[in-house]
């Protein structure tokens, strides 16, 4: 069975296809595993060689990567629900109890993305409390901090819009005692707020402003900032998992 | 074009003009995409900013001035605001707390209007009790139509001593 399996897989590499999809050659000395890595658009960010302690699990928990697993999961489950939500008052809230009720497997689908999204929010302030104990803001990982602090705050964003979006008692509230802090801003608050709601008052502005900015504008921005974040990683060294002499005494 | 690399020389450094032309377009060219940039976030603004809105009016009749017994306080729940007959007359006082905008609640047990999110408590005037919201309940316009009724208009704070004497 792994014999044929494996025929039949070189048979495939020497066909034209495969040639013109993976230019080099098969994976056997360094030099061409490098190459696979480099050459790949998904996996080029990826380091060529890590360290083994930073595969450990105790090195990050997987936090960043379960992160980003969410994130995935949460942009899958979020798409499938677009598919029978409309974004309008009172439709939203109807759509929301069809997707609970009506719709086959729609409660999985939507519990599973406020859940996840809940979990996101958990997870990305423990990544966040893990880095910073860990030291992980200090140079060289200064910048990709940075970039940690805007992701948090895009997520808390994304729950926030997203928030709304049921279109019940809480949401309403929600978003009105929400709002009313941005009016709290000296000068500008009040044309910040009217913006923000394209309005007076929580209405159908708000609610079709909050599903813009969830599902298009804030998920761009970070898809956006998470591959720039994952790169950097590498970039700066890898994980902080402390100094080489650490790694020769354990 | 020999004389370029004599550029040490102080005296012929002052004779140079101060921006080459190369300096120069480019500060123009900053420039003048720095207005394009004002400009198209003055009309991003604007476009945000509804020009056509389809809220609830603001002006509503509350019914003729009988309804209301004297020393009372009524919420009228549509709009958010409750109409209080004192022996002096009529006001109307907004229902939306001053902290974070949840609708407070008339508590005549106590006599007191008291906002469910946060605990702020006003007394039947509007006058702030305690926090945390910082400033008492507006009082909106209120008169009396052609017809009898009372007509409140809920974009018009007046001082919280007008009253309107039936």
């Amino acid at each position: 069975m792994a014999t044929s399996f494996n025929a039949a897989l070189q048979s495939l590499r020497t066909t034209r296809v495969w040639k013109s999809i993976f230019r080099r050659g098969p994976a056997l000395t360094n030099r061409t595993r490098s190459l696979a890595v480099f050459g790949n658009l998904f996996l080029h960010w990826l380091p060529v060689k890590v360290r083994e302690k930073s595969l450990r699990v105790r090195a990050a928990y997987y936090l960043g990567s379960l992160s980003l697993l969410l994130f995935i999961i949460l942009v899958v489950t979020g798409v499938l629900l677009m598919f029978y939500y409309h974004p309008a008052a009172p439709k939203a809230y109807h759509d929301m109890k069809d997707l609970r009720f009506v719709v086959s497997n729609g409660v999985f689908l939507r519990n599973m993305h406020r859940v996840g999204a809940h979990l996101m929010v958990l997870l990305v302030f423990w990544h966040m409390f893990h880095v910073f104990y860990r030291g992980g803001y200090k140079p060289p990982h200064e910048f990709n901090w940075v970039v940690g602090i805007v992701l948090l705050l895009l997520t808390l964003f994304l729950s926030y819009t997203g928030y709304l979006l049921p279109w019940d008692q809480l949401a309403f509230w929600a978003v009105t005692v929400g709002t009313n802090i941005i009016s709290a801003m000296p000068v500008i608050g009040n044309k910040v707020r009217f913006v923000a709601l394209g309005g007076n008052i929580v209405g159908e502005n708000a609610l079709l402003r909050f599903y813009v900015l969830h599902v298009v504008i804030l998920p761009l921005l970070a898809f956006l900032l998470i591959g720039v974040h994952f790169w950097r990683v590498q970039k700066d060294g890898g994980l902080t998992v402390g100094s080489k002499k650490d790694d020769r005494k354990s | 074009m020999s004389d370029k690399n004599q550029g040490q020389d102080e005296s012929h450094a002052i004779e140079r003009p101060q921006l080459s032309r190369r300096d120069f377009l480019s500060e123009i060219t900053v420039g003048a995409l720095g207005v394009a940039g004002l400009g198209g976030a003055t009309l991003t603004y604007q476009y945000f900013s509804p020009n056509v809105l389809f809220e609830p009016s603001t002006t509503f009749r509350a019914g003729n001035p009988d309804l209301y017994p004297v020393n009372s306080v009524t919420f009228l729940q549509d709009q958010q605001v409750y109409i209080v007959r004192m022996p002096a007359g009529f006001y109307a006082v907004s229902a939306v707390c001053t902290h974070l905008g949840c609708i407070t609640q008339w508590k005549p047990e106590a006599n007191i209007i008291a906002c469910p999110c946060h605990g702020s408590k006003f007394q039947p005037n509007g006058k702030k009790i305690e926090g945390p919201a910082p400033r008492p309940l507006p009082h909106y316009a209120i008169n009396l139509t052609a017809d009898g009724e009372l007509q409140v208009d809920k974009l018009q704070i007046i001082k919280t001593d007008q009253v309107l004497k039936v």
